[in-house]
């Protein structure tokens, strides 16, 4: 497996933890009422997003390098 | 004498050696991360139930820094994104653009390991105290006025400390407490922090948040300890490769390219292990 593979499972891995920290952080909010949860929970989404735009790039980018 | 397969990959495997070399690596890391996450879990499924420190041998929970834990992980993440773009601009033939994100990637490796050292202070001026009468607290103490400094593990103190140092009384600030689930969280609300003298003959048991204090604190600095020296040996390879290293660029650009793709598959798995680790200790 290639750096371009692995980064490829990196980032996959990345935005599941943004996706699993944001319910994390809204589940508090529901518990505790408290805003900076909102907060934690709306900017995790906006990563989780930010690192799918990402990836779109780099695959674009490194479309001629091997995935072995 | 030459050495075979360092750029162009061998018939059988169909890759360059050091490919094979660094994935059969990585497999024993996984291993060895992969028993002191499973001895994590153990540990804490098999605490008692309760609310820890009231439950003595309880699972601590809450007490690691979880904004501190997070913006950690958007700076591997970052240095995991500029570790390959330094690769792919050496595929690009394009060194100063190599250069500049392999300084980022180690900017990102130094900060990291900046925070952790901050976190890991913050767990050495902490304390556990229990109380002869029941009673069972956390915060920060003050011995003979002094506050414990940066790393300062002489200011470390026990009971057994307490007594051979001959300290009649400490001061003690408790943690405020934590609101319960369904309570309204006031935003901004000054929290208490009242401090407390409390007599040494009425201790029962004083000590930091050091790996002695509790299975939590010994798996916590275990598992973190090991991942900051990947993080720190990491860093020192991929520095090497930025700057004295980099000469065989002019040399051999194909195998200084794939030096660098091993490196960023070691940093890119080191990465990964805090993806995992950063949910289960500080979250769960």
């Amino acid at each position: 497996m290639s750096l371009k593979a692995f980064h490829v499972v990196f980032i996959a891995a990345s935005v599941m933890l943004c996706l699993g920290f944001a319910g994390w952080s809204f589940g508090n909010y529901r518990e505790l009422s408290s805003a900076k949860d909102l907060y934690w929970a709306v900017a995790s989404v906006a990563a989780a997003v930010g690192l799918l735009v990402y990836g779109r790039y780099f695959l674009r980018k490194l479309k001629n390098i091997s995935y072995l | 004498m030459e050495i075979p397969y360092t750029y162009k990959p061998r018939p059988d495997t169909g890759l360059y050696n050091a490919k094979v070399g660094i994935w059969l690596f990585l497999a024993s890391e996984i291993m060895l991360f992969g028993a002191l996450f499973s001895s994590y879990i153990l540990l804490r499924v098999q605490a008692p139930m309760g609310q820890w420190p009231t439950v003595a041998g309880a699972w601590p929970t809450g007490l690691l820094n979880i904004p501190i834990g997070t913006f950690n992980t958007a700076v591997l993440i970052t240095s995991s994104v500029t570790v390959v773009l330094a690769w792919a601009a050496l595929k690009m033939n394009n060194f100063k653009a190599f250069r500049r994100y392999m300084v980022v990637t180690l900017v990102c490796a130094f900060g990291f390991l900046g925070i952790k050292s901050y976190e890991y202070n913050e767990k050495f001026t902490h304390y556990e105290l229990r109380l002869k009468s029941g009673e069972a607290y956390t915060g920060h103490i003050e011995v003979n006025g002094k506050h414990a400094g940066f790393w300062d593990f002489g200011s470390i103190y026990n009971l057994a400390r307490l007594e051979k140092d001959q300290v009649a009384e400490i001061k003690f600030t408790a943690d405020p407490p934590k609101p319960k689930p369904g309570e309204k969280h006031a935003e901004g609300a000054a929290h208490t922090h009242e401090v407390k003298t409390i007599k040494r003959e009425d201790i029962a048991k004083l000590d930091a948040f050091i790996l002695r204090n509790h299975t939590f604190f010994g798996i916590y600095f275990v598992i973190t300890a090991l991942h900051g020296l990947h993080v720190l040996g990491g860093a020192l390879v991929l520095g090497y490769f930025a700057f004295p290293g980099a000469s065989m660029w002019k040399r051999n650009p194909e195998q200084f390219a794939n030096r660098i793709e091993v490196a960023g598959l070691f940093w890119h798995f080191v990465d990964l292990v805090w993806i995992f680790l950063f949910p289960v200790v500080y979250l769960l």
